[in-house]
């Protein structure tokens, strides 16, 4: 048995180590693994833990991205519990093995350090592989912070494990602002950490040799549908037990953790809709706005991105007047995926809240608290106006001549 | 009962069937022959992963299977990275005691076509075997990506005629010679390598044992003659795989540990290479007078090869 780690009741630790704990409290069987900043110091770290016997699990360094994965979903199919990390490039070669683990619904664990997207080549962090990762079939969950970094992991694999479920989890922080700054860390102590993500359940496993299984079977027309409409139910199906596992974490841990977070949205006639750390920069713009200039702001964060959480999403925005949605990839030819997604969510309610999009950070461009309150700004007067003031996508903090989409007609 | 003990075809035809019949694989596919003496030959579980290509897309179709063992096919191009996650899985159980059957000898065995495995997979193969996973690569090595209808593979042999590399007026088709993915197997540190084919089915079946038997990865390439491809009689397909080993173009023989070079098979009677190349419809325009050159140019290339192997076997280096 591996040994324990005595750990303090508040550590210093960055997203990446707060993922690492996270692996080696679950007690991850098998890590396949091929490095990427920024998240490589993850499967480091879990390598280190094996090296010095805090976790008795085997470290496969592979050849590839797509090899970590292929060598994921060869040890999940095989009734044990795995996990990995990656980040952009390493994602993007990773995409066509993650729709075969999602396919297969082995619930793998897999920490993406979101980074942007080349070319051109850049280490740092924006959500274009999150948003890569959104039609794949996993279960998407945002970490804000280093805290949520580890509390979130060890909620992944009780929601990939959970019977009704079984798929693959990704856990989501941004690349360097989270995964390389220390922060306080409240962790569990080995023994409640490893009682509440519990002794892994294999199903349909390789290894029962009574029961033989065949995985990744061939299905045209007559049942490939059948298979990914089960694949889309479960999905939905996991929105109540993430529910229920967050509120079971709280019991353990204090913290309180939703599908949607919300921040002063209870009067709120504007909010932000947001993901990765601009959410905790938009609460810090949020409140001086309001104690400085009466602006009525609020934050709308998902912590799940999928499943959507389209109904949690309307609930929270119903009464507001004006939104902006902040997306943190570039949209390649089209509104941003929070402004569509969000926009979508509204156009099924009564209410009728103006929208606006706002695309911003690519490639780690710095989003100032300012920026983000002139957006608090530009969304008050779309909401007193009851129209929208301004183009419909808008790049922000960039630099030369301002750049935007899609001038309204006013009435 | 496996294999271990048959003196003759009549008991292999009744051996431990793991590999059902009921499969969709063209009549005549060598493919089904080698796997079947595969999965027959041991009494070990077995996990099998298997690479896109016919033999999967024609052994695993929703709601059958073929496979009387576990089995996993992911992609085109990683089965012998669905086969180290495996093997990974398997010693990290083992040791923490979860496994339903901790007693129960596994082996871990990889297939892949000569697409998957000269081209696409190449990389997955190699990083696998450099890792010294306890596993066995088998090539089903039908020298074209028959699957997809019939385009050039670097397995691909000069003067073939495939879909993506034809012959025509003025073209005698594939130039590039094939591959010699099994030096570069010994030299990617795998403890054993061997290259068979089905008509000679007790070599075969001794090479599987010898496999599953050594410790780290171990790389088979099967000559798997492709009566749709290579386009001759479906009940032909053994007396193809007889002129192949007895022409000497596919040479039967083993690397033991990158280095130790023993043939496994020397024919009493040699037969021109013209004759195997005459018996398939890939090669026919090669006997048009324009490409006689080709002809006399495999003859010496096939010469030499023997020759170098027999000099390797020799030299015990
Ligand atoms: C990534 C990817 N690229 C291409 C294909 C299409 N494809 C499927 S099987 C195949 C050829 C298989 O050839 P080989 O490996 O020689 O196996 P064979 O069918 O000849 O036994 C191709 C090109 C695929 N499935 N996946
Ligand atoms: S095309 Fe060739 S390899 Fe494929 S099933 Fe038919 S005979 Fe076998
Ligand atoms: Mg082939």
């Amino acid at each position: 048995m591996a040994e324990k780690i005595e750990l303090q009741k508040v550590e210093v630790w960055d997203g990446n180590y707060a993922a690492s704990h996270a692996l080696r409290q679950a007690q991850v069987d098998v890590v396949a693994a091929y490095p990427i900043t920024p998240s490589t110091p993850i499967v480091e770290n879990y390598g280190q833990f094996v090296a010095d016997g805090y976790i008795d699990g085997e470290f496969v360094m592979v050849e590839s991205e797509h090899a970590a994965m292929s060598g994921c979903v060869g040890a999940a199919a095989s009734g044990g519990r795995v996990a990995t990390a990656t980040s952009s490039q390493g994602f993007a070669l990773m995409v066509e093995v993650l729709y075969q683990a999602s396919g297969m619904r082995l619930p793998i664990v897999l920490n993406v350090v979101n980074r942007a997207l080349a070319s051109p080549l850049n280490v740092r962090g924006d959500h274009s592989d999150m948003y890569l990762g959104r039609d794949s079939g996993w279960i998407q969950m945002d970490a804000f912070n280093a805290q949520e970094a580890y509390d979130m992991n060890l909620c992944a694999f009780r929601v990939g494990e959970h019977m009704d479920i079984r798929l693959p989890v990704m856990v989501h922080q941004d690349g360097f602002i989270t995964s390389h700054t220390a922060q306080n860390v409240n962790p569990l102590s080995d023994e409640e950490a490893y009682k509440f993500v519990g002794v892994y359940n294999p199903v349909e496993e390789m290894l029962d040799f009574s029961r033989p299984v065949t995985y990744g079977a061939q299905t045209e027309e007559d049942w490939h549908y059948e298979h990914k409409a089960r694949q889309h139910k479960a999905l939905m199906d996991a929105r109540p037990v993430i529910e229920s596992v967050f509120a079971e974490f709280q019991k353990v841990s204090g913290r309180q953790y939703k599908r949607v977070e919300t921040y002063m949205t209870e009067d709120a006639e504007v909010i932000i809709v947001a993901l990765g750390t601009t959410v905790e920069s938009a609460r810090v713009a949020a409140k001086q706005l309001r104690e400085e200039e009466g602006i009525k702001a609020g934050v709308v964060a998902p912590r799940v991105l999928r499943p959507f959480p389209f109904d949690a999403i309307r609930d929270a925005l119903q009464n507001c007047k004006a939104i902006g949605a902040m997306d943190r990839s570039s949209p390649g030819g089209a509104l941003g995926m929070l402004f569509n997604e969000v926009s979508a969510a509204m156009y099924t309610t009564s209410a009728r809240p103006v929208m606006s999009n706002y695309i911003y950070g690519l490639g780690g461009r710095d989003l100032s608290i300012n920026a983000i309150k002139d957006i608090y700004r530009e969304l008050q007067e779309n909401a007193t106006a009851g129209e929208i003031t301004t183009p419909v996508q808008q790049f922000i903090s960039l630099r030369g001549p301002k750049l935007s989409f899609f001038e309204t007609r006013r009435s | 009962m496996a294999i271990t003990s048959v003196k003759n075809l009549k008991e292999f035809s009744t051996a431990n069937e793991r590999f059902e019949g009921a499969h969709l694989l063209c009549p005549g596919c060598a493919h089904s022959m080698i796997v079947r003496e595969l999965m027959n030959c041991s009494d070990d579980n077995l996990v099998i992963a298997a690479n896109t290509g016919c033999l999967e897309v024609s052994t695993a179709v929703y709601p059958y299977t073929a496979w009387d063992t576990s089995w996993i096919h992911i992609g085109f191009e990683n089965a012998a990275t669905a086969a180290s996650g495996a093997e990974a899985m398997y010693k990290a159980r083992k040791r923490k005691g979860t496994l339903k059957n901790p007693d129960a000898p596994v082996k871990f065995v990889a297939f892949g076509g000569d697409g998957s495995t000269y081209d696409i997979g190449f990389q997955w193969l190699n990083g696998a075997v450099e890792r010294g996973h306890d596993f066995t690569y088998i090539c089903l090595d039908n020298e074209v990506y028959a699957n997809t209808g019939g385009q050039r593979s670097s397995s691909t042999p000069i003067g073939s005629s495939s879909t993506t590399a034809p012959a025509g007026r003025v073209s005698y088709g594939e130039k590039q010679n094939k591959k010699d993915m099994m030096s570069i197997m010994a030299a990617s540190g795998a403890k054993y390598v061997a290259q068979v084919s089905p008509n000679k089915w007790k070599n075969m079946a001794q090479v599987f044992q010898k496999s599953l038997a050594t410790e780290g990865p171990c790389y088979i390439n099967a000559i798997s003659a492709c009566c749709t491809e290579w386009k001759f009689d479906p009940k032909d397909t053994i007396h193809i795989s007889d002129l192949a080993t007895d022409s000497l173009v596919f040479p039967l023989y083993e690397i033991v540990d990158g280095h130790e070079l023993n043939i496994n098979y020397r024919p009493k009677n040699i037969i021109p290479v013209r004759d195997y190349l005459g018996s398939q419809g890939r090669f026919k325009h090669l006997f048009k007078p324009q490409f006689e050159h080709v002809l006399n140019e495999w003859q010496t290339r096939v010469d030499a090869q023997w020759d170098y192997l027999q000099r390797r076997e020799a030299a015990r280096v």
